[in-house]
């Protein structure tokens, strides 16, 4: 009875132990994915440093489905650059190229007007309504945060 | 140890890691390229220049742009996106620039090119500072690969100015 009852327990404490190490291992290559992705975040210092293209705004240049790499740096944004940005409210990125800018003196602000390659038309109505107009460019957060001109109603 | 699964796996892995290395010496061989463009734009003809009812001035231009950019073409690129922007200071911007034109590039035959063309893009100011105004028209081009990183560089024409009255 003794020696059946000891053999049960040690091939229970086997299964057991075997079980424990798999989830810990499981656990190891999970948390090893997130801490790359993290550091990802660190060392680009963008909030979302690898994104898919959605649309084909940028085509033939970028395709949907294409990996775009990103990063932020703190030089100034300037014409011809292509940024990612979310529109107020929305999760998607946009994946889109800067065509105006207007930057001033004083306050370090900048306006921007972006379109897709592939459009005819620029983003003017994709921004939300109020969406902030100017932002400080040494405060950016997200990748490439991305504010627009305000037209004032012009013509389209 | 020895099953399909394990040695698919192996497989796969070195496939990718591979393919990555692959695609970090392709775009590394795009530094050995030195390009040496060339291009030329004139402004023929100011079509009209006026303010917008929303206080903005507005101008619109026909021009001629001729460039050479086959130099820039590597073997790893997938197309040239080049534009011209107006560049120009304010007393509120110190700097704005504005995209009249764009084209995409999709291969070197087509990289020496000739436009005439008016402005594609409005050419709007912030305001109305526009009269009398010295400007730069640069094109700048941005190279895509195929894999890789992208660049980009410019060419400045100066000695550009608007009049100083509407027309």
């Amino acid at each position: 009875m003794g020696f059946i009852g000891e053999t049960v327990d040690s091939v229970k404490s086997i299964q057991i132990r075997q079980f424990l190490s798999q989830v810990v291992s499981f656990g190891m290559i999970v948390t090893s994915a997130l801490i790359i992705w993290k550091a990802l975040m660190c060392v680009t210092g963008s909030e979302s440093p690898v994104v898919v293209v959605l649309s084909e705004s940028m085509e033939p240049g970028f395709k949907r489905g294409d990996i775009l790499f990103l990063h932020i740096s703190e030089d100034p944004i300037r014409a011809g650059e292509i940024v990612v940005f979310n529109v107020d409210g929305r999760d998607i990125p946009i994946v889109h190229r800067v065509i105006k800018v207007h930057e001033r003196l004083d306050t370090a602000e900048v306006d921007l007007l972006t379109k897709g390659d592939n459009n005819d038309e620029d983003d003017r109505l994709l921004y939300a309504q109020g969406q902030s107009l100017r932002s400080k460019v040494r405060e950016q957060v997200l990748e490439h945060d991305v504010r627009h001109i305000e037209e004032k109603l012009e013509e389209i | 140890m020895h099953t399909y699964v394990y040695r698919l796996n192996v497989l796969l892995t070195e496939a990718i890691t591979l393919l990555a290395l692959m695609c970090a010496i392709a775009s590394l061989s795009d530094k050995l390229n030195v390009a040496s463009p060339s291009a030329d734009i004139q402004v023929l003809h100011i079509n009209w220049f006026h303010k917008q009812r929303n206080g903005n001035d507005e101008v619109s231009l026909t021009m001629n742009v001729s460039a050479d950019l086959k130099s820039t073409f590597t073997w790893n690129t997938k197309q040239v996106f080049v534009f011209l922007a107006a560049e120009y200071e304010t007393e509120k911007n110190y700097l704005n620039q504005i995209s009249l034109w764009d084209a995409i590039i999709p291969s070197k035959e087509q990289a020496k090119f000739s436009y005439h063309t008016i402005n594609k893009y409005r050419f709007t100011d912030q305001g109305n500072s526009l009269r009398g105004k010295k400007y730069n028209l640069t094109l700048h081009w941005h190279v895509m690969p195929k894999t890789g990183k992208m660049f980009s560089d410019r060419i400045v024409t100066t000695g550009h100015s608007l009049p100083e009255e509407y027309i």
